[in-house]
């Protein structure tokens, strides 16, 4: 098994004199769940087109699973990808279970397999009826199974939770653990950064059409040196006694929202201040120590 | 260059050409097409006051002039959406990640939508061609026969026009306005450009380059086609009288046909590729 199952070397893609994407070079390997991230027009949608071998690179290259994707053995290639786009647009007049027939044939894929994965993204009971009576969720599930035909290896999901309700979008995220569970490679792309940074392995964040810093959500935060904030919660005097116990340490600022303290203060300073807060025993109610979104990480990139 | 796949092609013609049948498009130009020829047939001669069936020449001769008019229309309303929908509708991207090529998604549309077409030509005037049989002579049945066959091919040529403006069109509505300029064109401005310009030269410039300047618009080809298999209506045009032989002959038009329909589907999937 190669180490990589993408891997993108100097990327670029010019549109006349505007340049796209500049230089990219990207590695993402087996069994991630990797996520893409950057504002519209940062270049996210160009490299993932380019990736699925929608559109060619002005130069540079990219191979999935040691392949090119526009190569002589492109077939097989493809037979590996799973494609979900943001705005899933099927067939109107084919039930949700004709509409898979249709893309199973051309990937080779049995029948057989197509009333299971309805079953798997929830339409079970929908499969009968002409997808033009579908909601948008349901749409967006039936694009789903559509993608995951024929056991792919790698699956691109361009923001793949649109038109979910809080429902699906938990089903629709325990499935993605189940397949990175069996080994399956994910990229997607969200502009919910809430909502992927506790599940994606990695990330990019491209800005201006290039990868400004890849990692972990965690690695990133600790390279960015945000600061983290702690949530206090106690009795009378809490924010006298806390701000002397806290005397000294480099605190950014003291909030007190609804009667809880929000204290920001440098990454470095997080075990001193726990060791320091630790000494004031029942004042105490509740403490959280809460990390910097994954917005804050990007819009600290981005700046 | 890679390879063909022809099941490709077939699965994406068989969904295209079943889709025109589950949503009765095949159905309602069938009845459109046998309504049509039986009035042409029965009350063609009502000017002349006479009801009924009178001969397979003049019944060929004014679907000739129907065909002419219906034909590239419904051709070009069948194909003219058919890549640039799919782009518009956001459903093309996901067709081409799959293990398909282009080419082999064009001919297959192309493939399904002449399907549907050919299907309703032959189901609209066969219909109508079996009514009739019992007074018709086997003759007259192989010249009916052959109307259909060149009905069908000229329906052929203006659906890979359709095909190809589809790829050049930016979206449906410029797509569906050439698809209308090019009927226009075609049908109604061609012929009188070139009567036109024989005119105002009084025939003294270009008269020999004439009938093969015909050769360039594809329901001419059908015109001249059915005029020279037909003793009775080649009376009826004068045009006959000015044809050179050699062209006339209906393999040479039959190429011709097919230059049509070849040319434009390779434009098109040239443009698809690129």
């Amino acid at each position: 098994m190669a180490s990589t199952i993408v891997e993108a070397r100097g990327v670029t893609k010019d549109f006349g004199t505007i340049q796209a994407v500049k230089g990219v070079d990207l590695s993402i390997a087996p069994g991630e769940l990797f996520g893409l991230i950057g504002h519209n027009g940062a270049g996210k949608s160009t490299l993932f087109k380019m990736m699925l071998g929608l559109i060619p690179v002005t130069s540079g290259t990219i191979h999935l699973d040691g392949e090119p994707i526009t190569g002589p053995r492109f077939r097989e290639t493809r037979r590996k990808i799973g494609y979900l786009p943001e705005n899933v647009v099927l067939y109107d007049n084919l039930t949700g279970l004709e509409t898979l027939y249709f893309f199973a044939d051309l990937k080779a894929v049995p029948r057989r397999d197509c009333a299971g994965l309805l079953d798997k993204v929830g339409l079970a009971e929908a499969a009968g009826r002409r997808v033009r009576e579908y909601s948008k969720g349901m749409r967006q599930r039936l694009g789903f199974a559509q993608a995951l035909l024929g056991t792919p290896r790698l699956l691109f999901l361009d923001e793949p939770t649109t038109g979910l309700d809080p429902g699906a979008i938990r089903d629709f995220y325990r499935i993605l653990r189940e397949l990175r569970d069996e080994g399956v490679t994910m990229v997607l792309t969200s502009h919910i950064l809430a909502e992927i940074q506790e599940r994606v392995d990695r990330l990019a964040i491209m800005e201006g059409g290039q990868i400004r810093a890849t990692g972990s959500v965690q690695a990133l935060r600790e390279a960015m040196n945000l600061p983290l904030t702690l949530e206090i919660a106690g009795g009378a005097g809490l924010r006298e006694q806390v701000a002397r116990a806290l005397e000294g340490l480099a605190i950014e600022g003291i909030l007190d929202v609804g009667g809880v303290l929000h204290i920001r203060l440098a990454r470095e300073a997080k075990m001193p201040a726990l060791t320091r807060l630790a000494t004031l025993g029942d004042t105490l109610r509740d403490l959280h120590v809460r990390e910097p979104s994954l917005e804050d990480v990007f819009f600290g990139y981005r700046n | 260059m890679l390879s063909i796949d022809f099941r490709q092609i077939g699965i994406v013609a068989g969904k295209e050409f079943w889709d025109r049948i589950r949503n009765r498009w095949v159905l309602a130009v069938s009845i459109v097409f046998t309504v049509f020829a039986l009035v042409i047939a029965y009350f063609g001669a009502a000017q002349q006051g006479a009801v009924g069936f009178r001969s397979i020449d003049v019944t060929i001769a004014s679907l000739v002039s129907l065909v002419i008019y219906l034909i590239p229309l419904i051709a070009l309303i069948l194909g003219f959406d058919a890549i640039v929908g799919e782009r518009e509708r956001g459903s093309l991207d996901l067709l081409l990640t799959l293990p398909i090529t282009r080419k082999e998604l064009i001919l297959g549309k192309y493939t399904g939508l002449a399907g549907a077409l050919a299907f309703s030509t032959i189901a609209g005037f066969g219909a109508v061609g079996v009514i009739l049989s019992p007074s018709l002579s086997l003759n007259a049945l192989f010249h009916y026969a052959g109307f259909m066959a060149s009905a069908i091919l000229l329906g052929f040529a203006f659906l890979s026009l359709a095909v190809m403006l589809s790829v050049f069109a930016a979206d449906r509505t410029r797509a569906s306005g050439l698809a209308i300029g090019t009927w226009f064109f075609f049908v109604l401005v061609f012929d009188l450009l070139i009567l036109g310009a024989l005119v105002v030269t009084a025939g003294e410039y270009g008269g020999a380059v004439f009938p093969y300047l015909l050769l360039l618009n594809p329901a001419d080809v059908f015109r001249i086609l059915n005029v020279f298999s037909l003793d009775e209506v080649r009376t009826l045009y004068g045009l006959a009288t000015v044809f050179p032989e050699a062209l006339s002959n209906p393999a040479t038009l039959g190429g011709v046909m097919l230059a049509w329909i070849v040319a434009p589907l390779a434009v098109a999937i040239w443009r698809f590729e690129r």
